[in-house]
């Protein structure tokens, strides 16, 4: 059972996750001289949602390398850098730009160590953005991990949490292996008490966020903040469930997954990509293929519909999972009566007022 | 016999009759199919392979394609070990993982052969950026045929290594032929050198099947490179056998005899090796012997990678992650 590491001090300055990302990667590249980084925009003032802001000061101007608009191309001068000693940094400001680069990720990074017979290491870490929410639309706002998780040889992570992205992105840069970071716009907002200093996350895994026994919910990056608010309010009527934040799609340990279920008997999925020949058909399957005779209830898979996401936030309504469909979801799944889950949803929705649905909800500034 | 302003001529006409025979083994031993791997030869290119790799330190990095025995041989790669990496055995350079396109001998500068069209320029390109950060001098080879020219990646690939300077020599294999597909219908009428010149960078184009213009241009290549500015050479040449496989092609219907016979009397080796001997580089004997003696490696090669073991099917489980 992996349970939630040591969080920091209570005292420790409460950060947001963009900046506890950006003090993990500084750190990372203080300690190590071959880390450079890549980017479009790597010292632009935005700095990459601030991810990047003021590095170049701390460690040389020299490592921070401006990428041309080529993605593919420079993701595989990364990669060869990778193969010559360095430990490059690649810092996309959306998913999709890797697209371009899907021939030097999926061939060159993925296999490079497999096709020299392990002579050859990328240390390669490449970091994707998320960009959901304020209409950005079908080509802007997508999460790709299923692609990236499918092929051997990449790890692809997603932290949720400020302090755990901190060190997690540490230990991405440190990694031998080409690690995919997808990060969610809207977990950047996230805030938490963020220890200071070098701080490193084992990548391993899923993490327990919440205990309980109705019911065990896998989620990842963003939803599982949404999951978090769904248990608390479902813990708050009486009827605690399990969260996992999944924090590592490939190497995908399932152990954690399937010991959980085998207490709860019931297995929900609520991933931020599309629902179909996602994460959660993975886990779902795989859970359902190990601990078929313990499951009281078929597994759930909540995901993105079978659309590309609208820009307008009229037709992007009831698009994404939300707290309140995971409430009601788990509440059914437990067997709930409709008026009790009825008067959950409504408590969930009237804590986020009228607040337009393209913003993060401010709730998600912890401490969690 | 020569004096030592020689040795590299006859070094390298014995590189490129090394390579000839190595492949004209595998051609003539394909049929037994127990080399179960596609083969791309480049018999009748070896003199670029040869006069560029010359040019270049032991430690200078190399990249290449999916036609990657010539640049693997000419780099000082292991021949048994390539021969075993053929034959899918444990002994190969990669163990088996890879076979004829995967050839690579890190110790000696052979990076990685990667049989997706341009999909090893970018990486050439990043050792490079990484040599400059460096400062350790050296200098990495891409070679790359003319097809590569046809990719987006070149092109990002180039303007990179100008931008910042790269140590990095591009050498465009023109062989005319993509599969089955000229030259001409991939590609307008006009210089190839000018892709690479519109992207700033300094070139030289001359012909692939002369073993000494090769390695003069690769010396000025190289050179310029280790200073940072990054260069091009054009080299013009010609595969005699088909595309993929061990057999001659000419019959149907892409190329014509006519053609390839006016490229078969450009022979690298055999121009090469009469200039030896016309100017007493090269012994009347000599060349007959050499060719016993190399024979006799490249025989003991082929009977390495036959009696060395099929791996273990488990053994593809390893190596994923570091």
């Amino acid at each position: 059972m992996s349970m939630p590491e040591a969080t920091s001090a209570p005292d420790a300055p409460v950060i947001n996750m963009g900046t506890a990302i950006r003090d993990g990667l500084l750190e990372a590249a203080r300690r190590d001289p071959s880390v450079i980084f890549f980017g479009e925009g790597v010292e632009d003032p935005a700095a990459l949602f601030g991810t990047l802001k003021d590095i170049g000061k701390h460690i040389g101007h020299d490592r921070m390398i401006e990428m041309p608009i080529a993605e593919n191309g420079l993701i595989g001068i990364a990669i060869g850098a990778a193969m010559a000693g360095k430990r490059p940094v690649v810092s996309l400001q959306r998913v999709e730009f890797a697209l371009l680069a899907l021939e030097q990720i999926l061939n060159n990074a993925a296999k490079a160590h497999y096709v020299s017979n392990g002579r050859h290491n990328v240390p390669l870490v490449l970091r994707m953005i998320v960009g959901r929410g304020w209409g950005q639309g079908p080509e802007h706002s997508q999460s790709m991990e299923a692609i990236f998780a499918h092929v051997p040889g990449l790890k692809v992570i997603m932290p949720a949490f400020a302090e755990d992205a901190k060190g997690m992105i540490a230990a991405a840069v440190e990694d031998d292996n080409p690690v995919v970071v997808i990060e969610h716009r809207w977990s950047h907002y996230t805030t938490s008490p963020v220890a200071e200093g070098y701080l490193h996350r084992p990548l391993d895994g899923p993490r327990t966020v919440r205990k309980g026994d109705g019911l065990t919910i896998v989620a990842t990056s963003y939803m599982t903040l949404e999951a978090v608010r769904a248990a608390d309010k479902l813990a708050e009527a009486g009827y605690p469930v399990e969260v996992l934040d999944l924090r590592v799609i490939r190497p995908l340990n399932l152990d954690p997954i399937v010991e959980s279920v085998a207490r709860t008997r019931r297995l929900m999925t609520v991933d931020t990509g599309f629902r179909m020949f996602g994460i959660g058909a993975e886990i779902a399957s795989e859970v359902t293929s190990r601990c078929f005779d313990l499951l009281d209830a078929a597994p759930v898979r909540l995901g993105l519909p079978d659309h590309p996401t609208p820009s307008s936030r009229g037709l992007v309504k009831g698009f994404y999972p939300d707290a309140a469909r995971i409430a009601r979801t788990a509440a059914e799944m437990m067997g709930l009566d409709d008026t009790r889950i009825s008067a959950m949803e409504e408590e969930i929705l009237a804590d986020r007022k009228d607040l337009p649905l393209d913003v993060p909800d401010p709730f998600f500034k912890g401490p969690f | 016999m020569a004096d030592a302003g020689n040795d590299y001529r006859l070094r390298c006409l014995k590189q490129m009759l090394r390579i000839r025979l190595v492949e004209e083994t595998i051609a003539e031993r394909y049929a037994e199919q127990e080399m179960r791997c596609p083969v791309h030869l480049s018999i009748g290119q070896e003199a670029s392979a040869v006069g560029v790799c010359d040019a270049l330190l032991s430690d200078d990095r190399l990249f290449s394609s999916h036609r990657s025995h010539a640049h693997y041989l000419a780099k000082g790669g292991n021949l048994k070990a390539m021969m075993a990496e053929i034959y899918g055995k444990r002994d190969g350079c990669i163990g088996g993982r890879g076979g004829s396109m995967h050839l690579m001998d890190p110790d000696v500068g052979m990076m990685a052969s990667i049989p997706i069209v341009a999909s090893s320029i970018p990486l050439a390109t990043g050792t490079a950026l990484s040599d400059k950060f460096d400062k350790n001098g050296k200098v990495t080879i891409s070679f790359l045929g003319d097809a590569c020219l046809e990719e987006g990646v070149f092109h990002e690939s180039a303007n990179f290594a100008k931008l910042r300077g790269l140590p990095i020599v591009y050498v465009c294999e023109n062989n005319l032929y993509s599969v089955y597909t000229k030259l001409a219908d991939r590609q307008p009428d006009r210089p190839l050198t000018d892709i690479p010149a519109a992207h700033g960078i300094a070139h030289r184009h001359v012909d692939g099947n002369d073993l000494e213009a090769v390695r003069e241009a690769a010396l000025w290549a190289v050179e310029t490179a280790r200073s940072g500015n990054p260069t091009f050479l054009q080299l013009d040449t010609y595969r005699w056998r088909e595309h993929c496989g061990p057999n001659y092609d000419n019959h149907i219907g892409y190329r014509t005899e006519e053609e390839f016979q006016t490229w078969r009397l450009q022979d690298p080796l055999e121009r090469y090796r009469k200039a030896l001997e016309e100017s007493g580089t090269l012994g009347p004997a000599s060349f007959a012997d050499l060719e016993k003696n190399t024979q006799a490696e490249v025989n003991d090669a082929f009977a390495f990678a036959i009696t060395s073991p099929l791996p273990e099917p488990t053994e593809a489980l390893a190596h994923v992650y570091a």
